[in-house]
């Protein structure tokens, strides 16, 4: 009798231990994440402990003395703003895409599609070239100062660029599709008929609109703005371009002590800060839109 | 009631966002063609920055270096993701919630806090050169995840009956997965890399952190340009980017609602 070859015997070894086979496919997955992902951030938070080093880099000296320096006037500045920023941003994107995403949800089948597909397109492309886009448009001899001058209302620029207005137009502008897309999902999900019946039974359009539409596609609301704030939080380059050096924001402390300030244990422990802040609004989402449905909600 | 229609606010309203939206790039591109150096009034007509950019060696360095990082990492997160995919789709085993949402971690973790911890990873602990390899790596990681979701998606679409056939028909199980599983995952898998590359390729914040002196990509470049001051070059630059995203998410869009 032929000797089984060698890939039959190796199946056949696959088939008899299950878990063997499950973790051989897994395993590369498990080996780069692993090791390029959530190894790295542990590093980072031991780095927050420790002493900082003269040219950049650390000492092996554990130290509690950079978590303390938040709650200083200037970075509890930097981390109120980023805070208040990124709320507003979620609140002004919540009215602005609620209605947009009721639109294209409610419209013919044909046109449907183009619609959520312009919103989709922003959404994967680069976020630096459409932050940019607004500094064109923005800057004192940009397209809003010049039509301006050119129409006579202005003698003098307005200057509308570096500011927290501009970060939160930018975010605005950057997130919408963020938005958009969870509230889309659960909008469309919706039953027109149980509308209708709100309207039969009395219900004023407003009233539907609070005890019917809105619980109904609660998982959308709070996925979207889940969406919104998280990256807000984190945000680097729209508070970079458009808020400069004034109005910075905790992406732009992290940048800043890798950067020039050469504090590598304080950076390590603002971007902890940071970290902290996206996985209690994660655990947070989880818990009011209810387990494993609301990951599905999201993705 | 026909001109009721026209005038409904909430359509007004959906028209603004949509102009909101694609404004800004519509400035972008009219301006990549103005024939002034230092203002957006408009002066005329010109190719000159776009011919420009494609007689500067350094932006074809950039552009060089932004598609050999942008391949490999397509490459490299689509067979990892695609396998990851077909693991979680096709087998029960302890801990997968666990696993599922350590996956979920790297597409909600700020950019930023990734770029940093990786830095110093590759610094200080691996003591590493920073360079394409350490770009490319870093790039598979936070690929790897939306690779899994996309090619996940098509395979909680796919017909099972034919992998069971496949099988009662004697195929052993490696024959079935590449026989009957991957080409029915095909269009899942094509879209998936598309937009791993186009990711990669537009990626700004964790490349900042990870590249070296010889992998500057096309959107550190841009970025430093900007920082510069702005050029009608930046706008030529950032409209080929944006069309040719453009056209790679639109690819990617079609395949993804083919037979799903």
């Amino acid at each position: 009798m032929e000797k089984p070859s060698l890939r039959t015997r190796i199946l056949k070894f696959f088939h008899r231990h299950n878990n063997a086979k499950v973790f051989g496919i897994l395993s590369p997955c498990i080996f780069w994440i692993g090791i390029f992902f959530l190894l790295p951030l542990v590093i980072m938070a031991i780095y927050s402990f420790l002493e900082r080093g003269l040219y950049g880099g650390v000492n092996w000296v554990f130290t509690w003395e950079h978590y303390p320096r938040f709650i200083s006037p200037i970075y509890l500045k930097i981390l109120l703003r980023t805070f208040r920023l990124s709320f507003m941003a979620t609140i002004a994107l919540l009215l602005i895409g609620y209605p947009m995403a009721y639109k294209i949800a409610r419209a013919p089948k044909r046109w449907r599609s183009i619609l959520l597909f312009l919103v989709i397109l922003p959404f994967w492309t680069s976020d630096l070239i459409r932050t940019y886009a607004w500094m064109l448009i923005l800057r004192d001899t940009g397209l809003i100062n010049n039509v301006l001058q050119f129409l006579h209302i202005i003698k003098e620029p307005i200057p509308l660029l570096y500011n927290e207005g501009a970060i939160l137009l930018g975010l605005i502008y950057v997130y919408l599709p963020f938005m958009v897309l969870p509230l889309y999902a659960s909008i469309e999900k919706l039953d027109p008929s149980l509308l209708e019946a709100a309207e039969d039974l009395g219900a004023t359009p407003l009233w539907r609109f609070l005890k019917v539409t809105v619980p109904l596609t609660k998982s959308g609301i709070l996925a979207g703005s889940l969406l919104v704030f998280i990256p807000s939080v984190g945000v680097y380059v729209v508070s970079d371009l458009l808020g400069g050096a004034k109005a910075m924001m905790i992406g732009n402390l992290v940048k800043l002590q890798f950067g020039m300030a050469r504090n590598w244990p304080f950076g390590s422990a603002a971007s902890f800060v940071l970290m902290t802040v996206v996985l209690f609004a994660v655990f947070a989402y989880l818990k009011f839109a209810g387990g494993k449905e609301a990951l599905e909600e999201v993705r | 009631m026909r001109i009721a229609k026209y005038f409904n606010p909430l359509t007004w309203f959906t028209c603004l966002c949509y102009f909101f939206l694609y404004i800004p790039l519509c400035v972008l591109t009219v301006f990549s063609f103005n024939d002034s150096r230092f203002s957006v009034v408009w002066k005329g007509f010109t190719w000159d920055w776009y011919v420009k950019l494609v007689k500067d060696p350094q932006i074809i360095d950039c552009l060089y270096n932004s598609i050999v990082i942008a391949l490999a990492a397509m490459v490299l997160s689509t067979i990892i993701g695609t396998l990851t995919a077909y693991g979680l789709y096709r087998y029960r085993f302890r801990g997968k919630m666990i696993f599922d949402g350590i996956l979920f971690l790297p597409i909600v973790t700020p950019e930023i806090v990734v770029g940093i911890s990786l830095l110093i990873f590759y610094t200080s602990i691996l003591q590493m050169q920073l360079g394409l390899y350490t770009v490319i790596i870093a790039h598979t990681a936070f690929d790897i995840p939306f690779v899994m979701l996309i090619v996940r998606a098509r395979l909680q679409g796919m017909d099972r009956a034919l992998e069971e056939a496949a099988m009662d028909l004697g195929a052993d199980e490696l024959t079935t997965f590449f026989k009957v599983t991957i080409p029915q995952l095909m269009p899942g898998i094509i879209a998936a890399a598309l937009l791993a590359f186009t990711l990669s390729f537009d990626d700004f914040v964790i490349t900042f952190f990870v590249a070296g002196i010889g992998s500057t990509t096309l959107p550190l470049k841009i970025y430093s340009m900007v920082k510069l001051g702005v050029s009608p070059k930046i706008n030529a630059l950032s409209a080929l980017i944006i069309l040719f995203s453009m056209i790679l998410i639109t690819v990617a869009d079609r395949l993804q609602r083919r037979a799903a």
